[in-house]
């Protein structure tokens, strides 16, 4: 191949790059390791990490029951080593998939159109905010504090260079956004108030009264959501304009914090507004039923710097790790999952309030997670709670330093009663000793 | 025309229709058991309230297990994949996605680990993200590397923010960035969203930056310059070097589209040639898989001037080896992205890079070799616009088709006939009627051949009976979707047939 | 098609009727062949403002959009409403009953500088 080529090496096919940009010697990397040694070194890693540990940590990853089946699909070669579907001929299998998931996406969010997916939640909340923007032709954000830390972090990351201004909207002790404080902030220049629901702290906001607020300055409500197990028990935020979606819980290992899969939901008179792939069902040449990208003239590679986003890859192959998920579960198999978060929360919290000094810090409703507040420092209690192993409730007063003796408890459906009892035991212990 | 006796490589499609998993569905089938409740029942009315309590999710799947397999499957068989053929797609790198890194990704404490857990108790987790920083900071040759950017959008944004935070910390963020024509769609889609205005700068009649107008153009309002090397033509940039320079002079920086590393990677250093700043494409260079659309991961690596202003959090090393995710940095952009990154695809392009070692440079050298082989027997049948080297990937045009009305977009709907994926079309933009070849490193003499064949097989029909190639695909179970229809009247989602009595 | 001689035109392919103190304005049967199939049409608001040379919206091909940059400058009074449902007019009947706007003229001098029909043949005619 070389000499039909007309080189007489390798090395010619470089030889017109400058000479002093050319490597003379080998990367500085160990050398290329066998498949078996590959196997070792990433379970020896898996070793050093969290093994055999109960775990009450949520916060935006959530621990769910995954069916084998989901694996097995996303493993076929057909799906995981296929191209994104601009030739739709050869595609349809991604493509039907892709609008399968867009189904199941409206039915859950109760929104009339969805995309095929965003990075995660914390940018489709992001990618959500700056539609609004250009819904409205606004630059005032209204943000309750109780939406997840790190998603209020990735949207003042890209706020503050377009000219958006972030406003922080507190809460009551309910949990729940203080509309006292919205009420008074919400003027005409606001393009979006953004809530959480459940929020960071667990708790279930009131999405109809927050859009009639956002309505009624002519603004648009923003819901985002990190736990979407909860819309099989919990109503939709039909009322909302957009929702953020964060479809980790469906299907998608914790995995240290990615790939996950966000969705933007929304009304079909918005679509033209929407950032990311959209699949539409259309018809062939002799009227076959068959699936397209379309509307792409809003994506990046027609409109360029004026397009609704700059996503290219999304997240593909994690939504349809979602899109299984969810036709595994079907409709009784998520409500009966909801149903058992819901349980088990409500039971983790009264073992815990029986304990001296335990106390549940917001009266909204909750689905599977809840805010306590302890006696002492959640740090120390944690690190004697490690000693059990167990891992303990994410400690709230690092985002809000208001809240430094507060604790984030998540339950799910694969805790079992026994690790909650356990939990319940320990933390009494730890609480009873002097601090 | 019988072109049976033309196609070699063997073909798969499935002629069977499969219906939407919603026209399946039969009220009260499931498809997963899960353990009974070992706890009471909650009453969900008393615990959430009425106004929140919701009756099962309308409209959702009700199907079995055998169902579900069933439905997938099939879908699966719909499409073309790495595991079936060649992607000639330029600028895509689709080389072959390695099982192993599959099977780590999925194992019992890898996948299994939350971001919050105790750092302490994530040693491993941190382990592999310090090894695959270093073996990405060897290969591209800087001094820092952020893994947190979730694709190579995202890392062109990442990219562009730290260069305002760095120009900014000086006093003035500036105004604008220059972008080739030739550049790829995201880079002036993401300027726009860091703030920037776009100015585009024309390629000269080789295809590569023109020096001399670049000269003219940076000023002290000129932030950047977004380069992609080699050019989307698969040219290298031959004044990269001087290009470098002339920016630094205006103290503006050079940005890298990385997107075409697997030209270079072993070779060349992006950080040695004068770049400040890029991006990689884990999801193109370092093999993870494209699953139809993404997940990837897009890495940026910096020179030390920028190392302040990285995302949190920055991994460091702390005493003992101990390694920790620290998150108050003061100048930080913030973060792009929640928790650290796609990190199950950190694992896949680690569990690649392990694989090859020094060895990345082998695969370069092939996926080089293969192009220009490509080139060699192809450039008598097809228009070639630019004639300097090419490294990883080729681009010719359809000018000597368009003579009988056939494009290429026709050429690439041909050549689905032939059992090959459709190369990249029409772009980039400064190539009328582009065809964008890129084989990789993973294919072998053989499968290039058969390109090569069918290709030559296409030419020739688009001379003699081009109507055959201007009405393809012809084998496929769908041909020709209307576009236009699905554009002008969206259907997005699935909808159950209106009832008589019930609303929908 | 051949081009209306009571059209003025521009170099970027729209045209606009001049009547009293009323322009219609439409792109022309050269700018709808080189789109395609038009799929969708922005248009601005009545009341809108809009200034000669700069761009009052656009219209998108499935794999294209092109900015309208319109021919006259003046405030929009109607918007043709019918081609949000029909967009395939545009295709049809790009110079009659697919007009996209009427504007008030606040110059009505303007149209004196645009193409008359014949010199617009000779343009596309040269172009193509």
């Amino acid at each position: 191949m070389l000499a039909e080529c007309g080189v007489a090496s390798a090395e010619d096919l470089f030889s017109h790059l400058p000479d002093d940009v050319r490597l003379k010697q080998p990367l500085a990397l160990e050398p290329g390791i066998s498949e078996y040694e590959i196997v070792d070194y990433f379970r020896s890693r898996a070793a050093e990490n969290a093994n055999g540990y109960a775990s009450f940590l949520g916060a935006g990853v959530y621990a769910h029951y995954r069916p084998v089946m989901v694996d097995t699909v996303v493993s076929r070669g057909e799906f995981l080593t296929s191209y994104t579907p601009y030739q739709a001929e050869i595609s349809q299998g991604t493509l039907q998939a892709i609008f399968e998931f867009q189904t199941l996406m409206c039915q859950l969010t109760g929104q009339e159109v969805a995309n095929a997916s965003m990075w995660d939640g914390s940018t489709a909340t992001t990618e959500a905010v700056l539609m609004a923007e250009r819904l409205t032709g606004r630059t005032r954000v209204l943000v309750a504090r109780s939406l997840h830390p790190e998603y209020r972090d990735v949207l003042k990351t890209y706020a503050k260079n377009l000219g958006l201004t972030i406003e922080d909207i507190g809460y009551t002790k309910s949990g729940r956004i203080d509309t006292a404080a919205l009420k008074a902030a919400i003027r005409d220049d606001v393009a979006a108030i953004v809530v959480q629901s459940p929020n960071f702290f667990g708790v279930i906001e009131e999405a109809s009264a927050l859009a009639e607020v956002a309505h009624s300055a002519g603004a648009l409500l923003v819901v985002s959501i990190a736990e979407g197990v909860s819309l099989g028990l919990v109503k939709p935020p039909v009322e909302a304009d957009i929702v953020a979606m964060e479809a980790q819980s469906f299907g998608l290992a914790p995995s240290y914090g990615g790939p996950f899969a966000g969705v933007v939901a929304s009304r079909e008179k918005f679509v033209r507004q929407m950032p990311g792939r959209l699949a539409g069902q259309t018809v062939d040449a002799e009227g076959k039923r068959g699936f397209v990208l379309t509307l792409a003239t809003r994506e990046q590679h027609i409109r360029r710097e004026k397009a609704t986003s700059n996503i290219c890859t999304n997240q593909a192959l994690c939504a349809l790790a979602a899109t299984v998920h969810l036709t595994l579960l079907g409709k009784e198999g998520l409500r009966e999952m909801a149903e058992q978060n819901l349980a088990k929360a409500q039971f983790a919290l009264s073992e815990l309030e029986k304990i001296p000094g335990v106390k549940r810090a917001f009266d909204g409703p909750f689905f599977n997670e809840f805010t306590v507040e302890l006696p002492r420092s959640v740090r120390m209690v944690n690190a004697d709670l490690l000693k059990e192993k167990i891992i303990g409730p994410l400690a709230l007063g690092p985002n809000y330093p208001e809240l430094s003796k507060n604790a984030l408890i998540c339950v799910t459906e694969t805790t079992p009663r026994g690790e909650i009892e356990r939990f319940a035991a320990a933390l009494k212990k730890i609480l009873a000793q002097p601090a | 025309m019988d072109i049976n006796s033309k196609i070699k490589k063997a073909t798969r499609h499935t002629n069977q229709s499969e219906g939407l998993i919603f026209e399946k569905s039969s009220p009260g089938k499931r498809a997963f058991e899960l353990p009974t409740l070992d706890i009471p029942k909650a009453d969900a009315a008393k615990a959430l309230g009425d106004s929140h309590r919701r009756e099962g999710v309308e409209g959702f799947p009700e199907v079995s297990e055998i169902e579900v397999v069933r439905h997938f499957t099939r879908l699966s068989t719909w499409n073309y994949a790495i595991d079936l053929g060649m992607y000639p797609l330029g600028s895509c790198t689709m080389k072959y996605n390695p099982r192993v890194n599959e099977f780590v990704a999925r194992l019992d404490g890898i996948a299994t680990e939350h971001p919050f857990q105790p750092q302490e108790l994530s040693q491993g987790c941190l382990k592999i993200l310090r090894l695959l920083e270093k073996c990405l900071l060897e290969i591209t040759g800087m001094d820092a590397i952020t893994l947190q950017p979730a694709a190579g959008a995202q890392g062109e944004l990442t990219g562009l923010l730290l260069i305002r935070a760095y120009l900014q910390k000086q006093g003035n963020p500036r105004k604008k960035v220059l972008i080739p024509d030739s550049a790829h769609g995201t880079n002036p889609a993401t300027a726009v969203i860091a703030g920037y205005a776009v100015e585009n700068i024309k390629s000269e009649s080789h295809g590569q930056i023109d020096v001399d107008k670049l000269r003219d153009l940076v000023t002290e309002d000129v932030a950047a310059l977004m380069i992609t090397n080699p050019s989307t033509l698969g040219i290298f940039e031959e004044r990269i070097p001087e290009i470098s320079q002339i920016l630094h002079s205006k103290g503006a920086l050079l940005y890298m589209d990385g997107a075409n590393m697997n030209a270079l990677a072993g070779v060349t250093r992006p950080g040695d040639f004068g770049v400040d700043v890029m991006h990689l494409n884990l999801h193109k260079t370092f093999s993870t898989p494209h699953g139809g659309g993404g997940p990837g991961a897009g890495p940026v690596a910096m020179k030390k001037i920028l190392e302040p202003f990285m995302p949190t959090p920055v991994l460091i090393e702390k005493e003992g080896g101990r390694l920790a995710l620290e998150s108050v940095r003061p100048d930080s952009i913030g973060k792009v992205k929640a928790f650290a990154g796609n990190f199950g695809v950190l694992v896949r392009a680690l569990a690649y890079i392990l694989a090859y070692g020094p060895g990345v440079r082998q695969a370069t050298e092939d996926a080089v070799l293969n192009a220009n082989y490509i080139r060699k027997h192809l450039e008598n049948d097809y228009d070639l616009p630019y004639s300097l080297p090419s490294m990883h990937e080729v681009v010719f045009s359809d000018a000597l088709q368009k003579k009988n009305g056939v494009n290429t977009m026709d050429i690439a709907k041909r050549l689905i006939d032939y059992g090959f994926h459709p190369y990249t079309t029409a772009f980039p933009l400064i190539v009328p009627g582009a065809l964008m070849i890129e084989p990789t490193e993973s294919e072998s003499k053989e499968e290039c051949d058969l390109f090569i064949d069918a290709m030559k097989a296409i030419a020739e029909e688009a001379a003699k009976t081009p109507d055959v190639v201007k009405t393809a695909p012809h084998t496929t179970r769908v041909r020709r979707l209307d576009e236009t229809a699905a554009a002008r009247k969206p259907i997005l989602r699935w909808k159950a047939p209106a009832k008589s009595s019930a609303a929908d | 098609m051949s081009y209306p001689e009571s059209l003025r035109y521009t170099k970027e392919h729209e045209w606009v009727r001049a009547e009293g103190d009323i322009g219609t304005i439409g792109i022309t049967d050269h700018a709808q062949k080189e789109l395609g199939d038009i799929v969708y049409v922005d248009l601005p608001k009545v009341g809108a403002k809009i200034e000669q040379g700069k761009s009052l919206g656009s219209v998108e091909s499935v794999k294209a959009v092109s900015d309208i940059y319109s021919p006259v400058s003046g405030e929009v009074v109607e918007v043709n409403e019918t081609l949000a449902q029909a967009p395939e007019k545009l295709n049809q009947d790009p110079h009659g009953a697919a007009w996209l706007v009427k504007v008030r003229l606040s110059a009505p001098d303007e149209v004196k500088t645009l193409l008359s029909a014949a010199d617009y043949q000779t343009y596309v005619g040269a172009e193509s």
